[in-house]
């Protein structure tokens, strides 16, 4: 027979774990809260401020020069021009990039899920990690080094598309390695078992099945490099006019918002360049989440 | 009765048969024997005896890994599969494997011509439905599917996609027909099917099979090879093996006493 005390002693209990399960759980809810608000804070930020400027003109003209800019401002209308030399060297400088490092990427990538225990794939994989965390401006000092000093004399797009290359380089190494790992191997030997020749069991059998881990792959590389800064400082250099000749200098959206803000009449154009930038990244990264779902 | 290592006119004839994966080490140690035409060899054994190992000697799989080394001979119709092409080789041999693995980007009716498609032999559009159709048959898969040809073969139930999988191997029309314990994966009605289909394709087929279920080889297989610890003790007609076992190994096994 359980007494009375017993029993309000478990209840005291019973509800003392109650209290803290709740506080725990508000807890959670509280630092979860913490975590998303900033990047909604930011997007917020950057519609309230900046779409006031994103129109057609914002697209396809190129930057006002100061003085044009502070009249507007100061009669208090929107910025004249916008960043097309951005967008569109952002777009080459990307797609060169891309050119480089996709195709030795999962080149790589697929000689180290062939060969994982070999010595070079051993120190493949480590340098690929090691070129993961290298500082960015290191890897445009080295394209400098490299393309501006030796290749096309000067600053260039091309230059800019090195740097970017090496830096998504490691990712696809990696996401294509990861990838193939998931493919049973008993659907290769399959393929093989049907007197297949290997390159063909490669191409039309595991890259194939792997697809949407590969393109995930890509695409989050690609939204990795589309923001960097630093290194095309050292190598694009930037340019006020669209540029698509990969042996000059050209511009990005990055670089145009660090010019922006070193100009105080352009301060609204910060804020446009930014959003589109940050809508770009946002939707490669929901597009590969979607893609790496569907997967399942 | 004797072990029918030797018989006229096999389809396939192995001797003298050694595979290592460690060096040294032989998980299938001097195996010879000949394989029968038109008929159900069963390899049966203990987990680790060779089984699965010897089965995959004869399309030449173990080529796949370096540290894999095979001596001795196989003959295919009387050439020896070490001087052809592995590629010739894995087209004379249908394999099928442990657990069902249709290609998963492919539709059913691509999965049963893979076989052609990823070789790249082009074939009219009225051969091409006539091989599916006809494969399909074979392993009474067709008036289950007929009417979603172009759906992906993954999204059939296990037996269908290992009937499939039988299909695609068949597809070729090989000489010989390779099962790893091709039931382990299924339940006891798909098991079943699969057991019917292998009996009936003997007709056109040679088949070799691994099997993990005595009672599976018992029912389905015309010969049977007791493999232990790599060697082929005992090789012989199945009826025979199971009533009057010559060897103390195999008896212990078939009764139970391990395995």
């Amino acid at each position: 027979m359980m007494s009375n005390s017993d029993n309000k002693s478990i209840q005291s209990q019973v509800s003392r774990r109650k209290r803290k399960d709740q506080f725990y759980h508000g807890l959670m809810i509280g630092l979860s809260v913490i975590t998303i608000l900033p990047v909604i804070l930011i997007i917020f930020k950057l519609v309230v401020e900046g779409i006031g400027q994103i129109s057609l003109e914002f697209l396809v003209q190129t930057p006002p020069d100061s003085f044009e800019a502070m009249s507007a401002t100061a009669a208090g209308e929107r910025i004249p021009g916008g960043i097309a030399n951005g967008i569109t060297g952002t777009l080459l400088m990307v797609s060169v990039a891309s050119a480089m490092a996709i195709p030795v990427g999962i080149l790589t990538g697929i000689y180290l899920y062939e060969n994982p225990k070999k010595f070079l794939a051993g120190l493949t994989r480590n340098v690929s990690d090691i070129l993961q965390g290298v500082p960015s401006i290191v890897l445009g000092l080295i394209a400098y080094l490299w393309v501006v000093k030796h290749i096309t004399n000067g600053f260039s797009a091309l230059a800019g598309s090195v740097s970017l290359a090496i830096m998504m380089l490691p990712m696809i190494v990696r996401s294509t390695e990861e990838t193939l790992k998931m493919i049973p191997v008993s659907i290769k030997e399959a393929a093989l078992a049907l007197g297949v020749p290997y390159y063909k069991v490669l191409l039309r059998v595991l890259i194939p099945t792997g697809f949407s881990g590969l393109l995930t792959g890509i695409l989050l590389g690609i939204s990795r490099i589309l923001g960097e800064t630093a290194p095309l400082l050292l190598t694009a250099l930037g340019s006020s006019r669209i540029n698509l000749d990969i042996t000059e200098p050209v511009s990005a959206i990055p670089l145009l918002i660090w010019e922006f803000y070193n100009d105080p009449n352009m301060v609204d154009l910060i804020w446009s360049s930014s959003l589109l930038l940050m809508a770009l990244v946002l939707f490669l990264n929901v597009t590969s989440k979607q893609i790496a779902k569907r997967k399942k | 009765m004797d072990n029918i290592k030797t018989i006229k006119d096999p389809v396939l004839s192995i001797k003298n048969l050694f595979v290592s994966y460690d060096k040294g080490k032989y998980a299938v140690n001097d195996v010879s024997a000949d394989i029968k035409r038109n008929s159900v060899t069963a390899i049966m054994g203990p987990s680790g005896c060779g089984k699965s190992t010897l089965l995959r000697a004869v399309n030449r799989m173990h080529e796949l890994y370096e540290t894999i080394e095979t001596k001795g001979s196989i003959d295919l119709n009387g050439k020896d599969i070490f001087k052809m092409p592995a590629i010739q080789l894995r087209r004379m041999t249908g394999m099928v494997f442990q657990r069902p693995n249709p290609f998963p980007t492919m539709s059913i009716y691509d999965n049963v011509i893979a076989g052609y498609k990823l070789n790249g032999i082009h074939l009219k559009r009225s051969k091409r439905d006539e091989i599916v159709e006809r494969s399909l048959r074979d392993v009474t898969l067709w008036d289950e599917v007929k009417d979603g040809l172009y759906k992906k073969g993954t999204f059939l139930s296990g037996g269908q996609q290992q009937r499939l999988c039988i299909a695609r191997a068949l597809a070729f029309g090989p000489e010989v027909i390779l099962l790893d314990e091709p039931t382990s994966a299924l339940d006891p009605v798909a098991t079943s099917k699969i057991e019917d289909l292998m009996v009936s394709l003997k007709e056109n087929y040679t088949i070799l099979m691994v099997t993990h279920n005595m009672s599976q080889a018992a029912r389905i297989s015309d010969y049977s090879m007791f493999m232990y610890l790599g060697e082929l003790v005992e090789y012989g007609k199945t009826k025979d093996m199971f009533t009057r076992p010559k060897d103390r190994r195999t008896e212990e096994y078939l009764t139970g006493k391990f395995g």
